[in-house]
């Protein structure tokens, strides 16, 4: 591929790979469906989003260590397997694929030597691959001399390391500013930059100190001062974090996302952990064996692994963190609008056969809710109102709001946990059982899924995707009312009381 | 016995030391020149250096010498540098010492001179490395006397020949040295000065010879050390120094000559030691992560 064309040829091979990456997803169950569409919306929308070029662009990669690379890529490519040109080379990345948008975090997850660490050193020609392209900015980074290439590096791309890479022998202010020593920036300018980077990361005092006067925390610090203070767009991390304890880690993952969205870089992180990826990442990338074996957001990786190796991979994560409500609500059934009055909602709770009932006002937006004895009594007593009989005793939750933070209101009430939007509309609710179900991993439900009837993960994340739609339809309110019972009365609600 | 040119195995006898005699007799007619030029020339630094050593009187030297110990490491080293020196001279050999330190500082230079650049190019280039051990090992276990033989021959019996087999036998560990210290500096570093479009040459200005200086100054502390040494057996061509004291000493069974000039050399090999030594401590690398502990 050439660089001259422009945007219009690098759309092109540039969607074929987004619906090769979804159409590699496709899976067995009719179910998946929904999922697979929500894949594709979201993957166009980062794309829309960003005007002109993805910020790094890789293309069929491989990268075969050994003398006989070039032969070891062609059977590769003939559909040879890892093992079958081991004798040839031993193949670090094979037939590697993705972009990187830009202002995106990009992490690349998987155990070592799954060939992460050289595909990220690929991303600024620290290696050079056996064979495919390598574009930063649309600019293919293996088709220049070694002079243009030591531009690239200094002007678009830097590199944070796993341990630090800092020079032993410079204060931590000489660190900071050695990429834009070698950028030959004057040394006044280049001290007062590298000043500012490091308050950035927060080691204003630190400057005149050595990096082994520093803990392992600061010392990455120092090294993403130095990355930031080159100023580059593109900021590739390899397991930046990976030898920081794990408090210490936790708050370098915090720092690094409240960073990237002050400075809106282009990051990629290297990492074997599964939480740090599921944290960091807008999208992840699960290589194994030198393959990327999936492509997605955190939540579709967790909810619609590709194959078994992610599944069982993702088996142990902190679900609770990473799955957001908006993953896990259900259509509510016994909605009432506030002009539906006593009877209405005694109506709707006898349908729906549940006690009490949402209550929403015409825009939608969540008043509280209102119980079946209180209805009832209302009604006897003529009561045609139902503004006295909302009880706002429940605390909603947003659609973003993670899982671990769903759990204290859910315990507070015995009502499923009403989700709204950022307006304040009701979009779902949480029953508690759903909650409790998430906390299984998928692989486990799979094999409990044979003897219970319903309520597995697949018809949840239907059930969700459904939910999503409705508040976009006009007369939502009326469609989620008349919503038919479901088959399975168990699964409707806590708050039950027969 | 038939011929001799058998061995008691049977096999032909080569005679590789003939070959290598011939060689030498045609290396010395053929670049007759340029031994003469090289000749020359170490002849000048050799009287420049032992001038600055020799005409003052023992105490500047001393003195001098007693201050850069103190400057290197502390006062106890100064002091003890000035003690061995007066002992070198109540035994009446200090021009022998200044003589022979002349030799090893003129010796060592050459070698390193040589010798790091060497290492350098093999730290970059593995074929080079895979050319270059066999031929330090080769100069390393040689009898160091050996050397002494087309020495003399080409340069006849002086200084010169003393300088030249000192320089060949202290060559090898500058070189290895230099090698493992810059192969040795953590991989990572060197590639983000690759990662931040830094150039070969700033690399290893900027990142491998500093953080490979620790291994290097002990690199240049075994050249000096070996380059002492084989400047006492150079004694044997005629070299300057204790090393004619110590040889003169040997073929007279001269055990209170030897022992002074013995002690000198000794004397004078631990002040190297310590001055190199501390010398390493200081490069900036070291001192750093000596920060570290503190």
């Amino acid at each position: 591929m050439t660089v001259g064309p422009g945007v219009t040829t690098q759309q092109d091979p540039h969607q074929a790979g987004r619906t090769d990456a979804a159409a590699g997803q496709a899976a067995p169950s009719d179910s998946d469906q929904g999922v697979q569409g929500t894949l594709a919306t979201k993957t166009t929308g980062t794309t829309t989003g960003t005007e002109g070029t993805p910020a790094v662009q890789v293309e069929n990669v491989y990268k075969i260590f050994g003398r006989r690379s070039g032969e070891a890529a062609r059977k590769l490519k003939a559909g040879a397997s890892r093992a079958d040109v081991a004798s040839l080379g031993t193949a670090a990345v094979i037939d590697a694929s993705f972009e990187v948008a830009k202002g995106e975090i990009f992490v690349v997850m998987g155990l070592s030597g799954s060939g992460k660490s050289t595909l990220i050193r690929m991303l600024n020609g620290l290696w050079k691959p056996t064979s495919g392209t390598v574009r930063l900015g649309g600019q293919d980074i293996n088709a220049v001399g070694a002079k243009k290439l030591r531009d690239i590096r200094q002007k678009s791309v830097s590199m944070v390391f796993q341990h630090f890479a800092l020079l032993p022998h410079r204060t931590v202010l000489d660190n900071a500013a050695y990429p834009l020593e070698i950028q030959g920036v004057d040394k006044a300018s280049r001290l007062e930059r590298a000043r500012t980077a490091l308050d950035l990361v927060g080691l204003t005092d630190w400057a005149d100190k050595l990096p082994s006067q520093l803990s392992g925390g600061m010392r990455q610090r120092v090294g993403l001062a130095r990355a930031l203070a080159a100023d580059t767009d593109v900021l590739l991390m390899d397991e930046a974090f990976s030898a920081l304890d794990p408090l210490i880690r936790r708050e370098m993952q915090e720092q690094l996302v409240e960073l990237q969205s002050k400075l809106g870089k282009t990051i990629i992180f290297i990492t074997h952990d599964l939480n740090e990826a599921m944290f960091l990442g807008d999208r992840i990338a699960v290589m194994r064996d030198g393959r990327i074996v999936q492509i997605g957001s955190s939540e579709e990786i967790l909810s619609d692994p590709a194959n078994d190796y992610v599944a069982q991979f993702v088996a142990d994560v902190d679900r609770t963190r990473v799955l957001t409500a908006s993953s896990l609500m259900h259509r509510p059934r016994a909605v009432v609008p506030m002009s539906a009055g006593p009877r209405g909602a005694s109506r709707t709770m006898r349908e729906a056969q549940v006690s009490a009932a949402y209550v929403v006002d015409r825009s939608r937006t969540l008043r509280g809710v209102v119980y079946d004895a209180e209805v009832v009594d209302a009604l006897r007593a003529g009561v045609t109102s139902l503004e006295g009989l909302v009880r706002d005793d429940l605390t909603a939750v947003t659609e973003d709001t993670s899982l671990a933070e769903v759990f204290a209101p859910a315990a507070e009430s015995p009502l499923p946990v009403p989700v709204t939007d950022a307006a304040g509309r009701l979009v779902g609710v949480i029953p508690r059982v759903v909650l409790l179900e998430a906390m299984v991993p998928q692989h486990l439900e799979e094999t409990t899924d044979e003897t219970s009837t319903q309520g597995s993960a697949d018809d949840d994340t239907v059930a969700s995707a459904a939910v999503e739609q409705a508040p976009t339809s006009a007369g939502a309110a009326d469609a989620v009312a008349a919503a038919p019972v479901p088959a399975d009365p168990s699964e409707q609600t806590t708050g039950e009381r027969p | 016995m038939i011929t001799a040119a058998e061995t008691q195995s049977g096999l032909p006898r080569i005679p590789f030391g003939d070959w290598v005699d011939t060689a030498v007799s045609w290396i010395t007619s053929t670049f007759a020149w340029l031994f003469d030029l090289v000749k020359d020339v170490v002849v000048w630094c050799y009287d420049q250096i032992d001038l600055v050593l020799s005409a003052p009187p023992f105490w500047v030297i001393a003195l001098v010498l007693a201050a850069l110990a103190f400057w290197a490491k502390g006062w106890r080293l100064g002091l003890g540098a000035l003690v061995g020196f007066a002992v070198i001279d109540v035994m009446d050999q200090w021009s022998n010492a200044m003589d022979t330190l002349a030799l090893v500082i003129l010796a060592s230079v050459i070698a390193l001179v040589i010798g790091i650049p060497l290492g350098i190019w093999a730290a970059r280039n593995d074929a080079v490395s895979r050319v270059l051990r066999p031929v330090l090992d080769f100069m390393q276990t040689m009898p160091a006397f050996v050397y002494l033989i087309p020495t003399v021959i080409i340069f006849r019996v002086g200084v010169v020949p003393g300088i030249i087999a000192t320089v060949i036998f202290a060559l090898a560990p500058g070189v290895r040295f230099t090698e493992l210290g810059i192969r040795q500096v953590d991989r990572e570093v060197v590639e983000a000065g690759h990662a931040f479009g830094a150039t070969e040459g700033r690399i290893m200005r900027q990142i491998q010879l500093p953080l490979a200086l620790p291994t290097i100054m002990a690199g240049i502390n075994q050249v000096i050390m070996l380059a002492l040494s084989m400047v006492v057996i150079s004694g044997m061509v005629g070299a300057a120094g204790l090393g004619g004291d110590v040889v003169a000493a040997l073929n007279r069974v001269n055990i209170s000559l030897g022992f002074e000039a013995g002690l000198s050399v000794v004397i004078l090999a631990m002040f190297l030691d310590r001055i190199t030594s501390a010398l390493a401590d200081r490069a900036p690398v070291a001192k750093a992560l000596k920060a570290a502990a503190v």
